[in-house]
């Protein structure tokens, strides 16, 4: 049983990530889109009003991810966190800005404010998919860590073409996700906007994520996760072929499904390995060195399973309340505040 | 440069930061929920227009408290590995479960309440708000639970030199935070009750201003109405009542951090007498609470306390403080410097970790500057919110303020004194506790864990990062309290409108226009 937790900590872990990949995916490409793609005021606005009931929630994975990794594998969140001080940084002031525009642009008073605004919430959209994407690859490929798992070399030590990779990934894979939230969650122009794009650009938005579950494949030694990536291409083929008949839920199942089975074969890969070092693979952090103690997971564990499935629900819910779709003539002309 | 000092101004400017936004969440949110309920109880319109209004302050405020508050939950592996390896089994729980509980619960239901205003039902709509509450009080209780293992460490066992969690219930029962806790809603109490009082004066003030409300010879209101919605005379109501409810909100505020700051103090004099003798710059053993002490605080070979002179002094009070009697003597620093210094070591091990701090002599002795000061603007500060509510009970008995700018400028003024109330005692705390990141506790035993800051900060981070994040991050905070705080004074300056369009939207428009599809358009929208 003590044997297990670790074990079990590391799957729920890396649900975690794949709860956050999945859900704020869509927040952060519609994010990204706000500058990249939509061309108007109001499309845009559709687009800040389909993830606005939920982004909030959605951001709390990323916060369950690091606060899980702090209270199960202590060691891990040390090394990960001060290796990459200055990506974290970065990922920090995108989210930062990220929060703080999609709450105030609706509050702007003139046009260049609110382009303001818009840049910041598409830029740091960008840059938090990004990093996120380089932290998770560099976590797969491996990091320039001593035996105390502290960085080897300077601030920078960490960069290489894994980390842009993974970023693109990430990148990619959010304004899919962002595509088929938008079909689903919209009606009319943008709906249709969105499933035009969804099924010409997806294949090009999939490839990075693709590149990198199949190179960290290919290091690894357990040829049959192949078949669970292929799993996924199918999904993700079945997901292009949904959005050309306008079945966007099923578009957007299909996408998580790509994403699931590629994370997975990724994790599966590297089990036990949490962290490879690359200056010794001595150093690499297993989740048993890098584990606390087993009252510590159990007892996590034990409150986990009560409390997952009670939030699970209550998300659930909170998109049901918020299920019906956004035309562009919902959307209310912009109020302006004066002094009484 | 050194990286410890950076990394430390470094934490204490990000969290001070988010505590100024925090306070405000947690009291501001419960008197939203209170307001709501109200209104779905009565059904009086009144409570409506308060609900919106105090609602959108929230809101903008909100959002900034959760941005900022997503640093605290990475810093403390960016900055501080060595705390997180060290204490992580025990220390990382809490922050998990903040997340796993608190933070969902928070997050999914306010974003329930921002956007469900006529898309759920009425009652449903007030559980939102008050899940999100509870979820604000919830993340509150788990974050100081962490805290106050840094203050108080229990619940654990030392397995290969580190604690390990061995009682999870010792950890959230820790003494130190059941009376932090409350000691901090109660200072939230405090700002929320200065807010409401502060804008709501304002508010009356200009009604009077603009000749809409008057007084009659016995200087009762009579309250007026200019026709528009944004004036009338329940208007007037939202803002009187805000205003009586502020001022008593922030005097039960002030009361509930006196008591759980006796509390506290007691507590203090227990796990952390070093804290407590830095508090009163006491060098000497003594019963009196220093009012004004001068000379030197900081100065000088630090291991003994020496050249401070206390001018004005209430006898007895800090015994009656720290034991409730009058006369048992608190001990002061140089009682306790050589007893630390026995148990704990002079200096610092030869140990890598801890740099070139290596072998350095270790001063026991909080920075009694900050310490002393800080212990006494909080309780400054708060008497100050305090006295700002009962001046408000008294000079509004009659239903309204008087004319003035000047009093209009110390109610406004007046918002601040909690929220550096606040700061002050925070400020307190944490540096109290110095120069430990852990604070010994010597009830544990053998067992006994504790960790000089020194030794806490990440091995592999260069002090050029560090530099760089703080220029950063307090670039960026700087920019964003000046947007938060135009955002404030243009909503408040808006009065309930701003967070009520749809109370005037008739008034200036054509009926009949865009009636076809009005049904369908979002109550609300970003």
């Amino acid at each position: 049983m003590a044997e297990a937790l670790p074990v079990f900590w590391h799957v729920i872990i890396a649900v975690l990530w794949l709860g956050y990949l999945a859900l704020e995916g869509f927040d952060l490409g519609a994010g990204m889109l706000m500058q990249a793609w939509a061309r108007d005021e109001r499309r845009r606005r559709v687009l800040l009003n389909v993830i606005g009931p939920v982004w909030e929630g959605n951001e709390v994975w990323l916060i369950t991810a690091i606060g899980a990794m702090f209270a199960a594998f202590p060691f891990w969140y040390a090394s990960l966190l001060s290796t990459l001080y200055l990506p974290m940084l970065l990922l920090l002031l995108a989210l930062i800005l990220r929060a703080v525009s999609i709450e105030y642009r609706g509050k702007a008073r003139t046009d260049r404010t609110r382009a303001v605004w818009t840049w910041c919430l598409a830029l740091g959209s960008f840059t938090a998919a990004f990093v996120v994407g380089a932290f998770l690859a560099l976590t797969t490929t491996g990091l320039p860590i001593d035996a105390n798992g502290d960085r080897v070399g300077g601030p920078f030590a960490w960069l290489n073409g894994w980390a842009v990779l993974g970023g693109l990934a990430v990148v990619g894979f959010s304004i899919a996700q962002a595509w088929a939230f938008i079909g689903l969650k919209t009606d009319g122009a943008p709906r249709q906007a969105a499933a035009r794009f969804l099924s010409r650009w997806t294949p090009v938005a999939l490839v990075p994520l693709l590149v990198w579950a199949g190179a960290v494949l290919l290091r690894g030694d357990r040829p049959w996760t192949w078949a669970l990536l292929a799993a996924g291409v199918a999904a993700a083929a079945g997901s292009v072929v949904a959005a050309r008949r306008g079945r966007e839920g099923l578009a957007l199942a299909g996408l998580t499904l790509f994403l699931v089975a590629a994370w997975s074969a990724v994790m599966i890969v590297q089990f036990p390995v949490l962290q490879p070092s690359t200056v010794d693979p001595a150093f690499d952090l297993t989740a048993e060195i890098a584990a606390s103690g087993p009252y510590t997971l159990g007892i996590m564990a034990v409150i986990s399973l009560v409390f997952v499935p009670i939030v699970l629900a209550y998300s659930a819910w909170s998109y049901w309340v918020f299920r019906r779709r956004v035309r562009e003539t919902h959307i209310p002309e912009p109020h302006a505040v004066e002094p009484v | 440069m050194d990286p410890l000092d950076l990394a430390r101004w470094q934490f204490g400017i990000t969290t001070v930061y988010h505590f100024l936004m925090v306070p405000l969440t947690i009291g501001l949110g419960l008197v939203v929920a209170v307001m709501q309920t109200l209104w779905v109880r009565t059904g009086r319109e009144q409570y409506l227009r308060m609900t919106k209004f105090w609602g959108k302050l929230f809101l903008i405020n909100f959002i900034m408290g959760v941005a900022t508050g997503i640093v605290q939950e990475f810093q403390f592996g960016m900055a501080w590995s060595e705390y997180s390896r060290f204490v992580g089994d025990v220390f990382g729980a809490p922050l998990a479960l903040e997340a796993l509980i608190a933070f969902f619960l928070e997050s999914v239901f306010l974003g329930v309440w921002i956007f469900g205003w006529g898309r759920v039902p009425r009652r449903l709509h007030l559980a939102a708000i008050w899940c999100a509450v509870i979820g604000a009080h919830l993340s509150a209780y788990f974050i100081m639970t962490a805290n106050a293992f840094m203050q108080h460490p229990v619940g654990y066992e030392v397995v290969d030199g580190r604690p390990v969690l061995n009682d999870i219930g010792a950890v959230l029962a820790n003494p130190i935070v059941l009376t932090h806790f409350p000691h901090t809603i109660a200072g939230s109490w405090a700002v929320a009750g200065g807010f409401l009082l502060g804008i709501s004066w304002y508010h009356l003030w200009k009604r009077r201003r603009d000749g809409i409300d008057t007084v009659d010879e016995h200087g009762r209101v009579v309250v007026g109405t200019t026709g528009s919605k944004a004036r009338d005379r329940l208007d007037h109501r939202v803002w009187i009542t805000s205003l009586r409810a502020g001022a008593a909100v922030a005097i039960v505020g002030f009361l509930g951090t006196a008591f759980t700051g006796h509390a506290q103090a007691q507590q203090m004099i227990e796990f952390q007498p070093t804290k407590m003798a830095s508090a009163e710059a006491a060098c000497q053993d003594g019963t009196a609470f220093s009012v004004l002490t001068l000379g030197d605080l900081g100065a000088g070979d630090r291991t003994t306390c020496t050249d401070v002179t206390t001018v004005i002094e209430l006898p007895g009070l800090l015994s009656y403080l720290a034991y409730e009697d009058f006369t048992t003597p608190v001990p002061g620093l140089n009682s306790l410097l050589p007893d630390f210094e026995e148990r704990y070591g002079t200096h610092l091990p030869d140990d890598p970790l801890y740099g070139e701090r290596a072998g350095a002599p270790i001063d026991y002795q909080p920075l009694m500057e900050v310490t002393y000061w800080g212990f006494r603007l909080m309780i400054t500060f708060g008497g100050l919110g305090a006295l700002a509510g009962a001046l408000t009970l008294w000079m509004t008995r009659r239903g309204t303020v008087p004319d003035s700018r000047g009093w209009t400028a110390t109610a406004v003024a007046s918002i601040g004194a909690p929220f550096a109330a606040n700061v002050a005692g925070w400020v307190f705390t944490e540096m109290g506790r110095q120069p430990f990141v852990v604070y010994p506790n010597p009830a544990m035993g053998v067992d006994e864990v504790y960790m000089f800051t020194a030794a806490a900060v990440s091995p592999g981070v260069s002090a050029q990062e560090v530099l760089a994040s703080l220029i950063v991050l307090v670039g960026i905070y700087a920019v964003l309290l000046v947007v938060e705080v135009v955002l404030m004074v243009r909503y408040v300056r808006g009065g309930v409108p701003a967070g009520m369009p749809e109370l005037t939207a008739g008034e200036h428009r054509d009926p009949d226009e865009d009636r076809h599809d009005r049904d369908d358009v979002l109550a609300f929208a970003y």
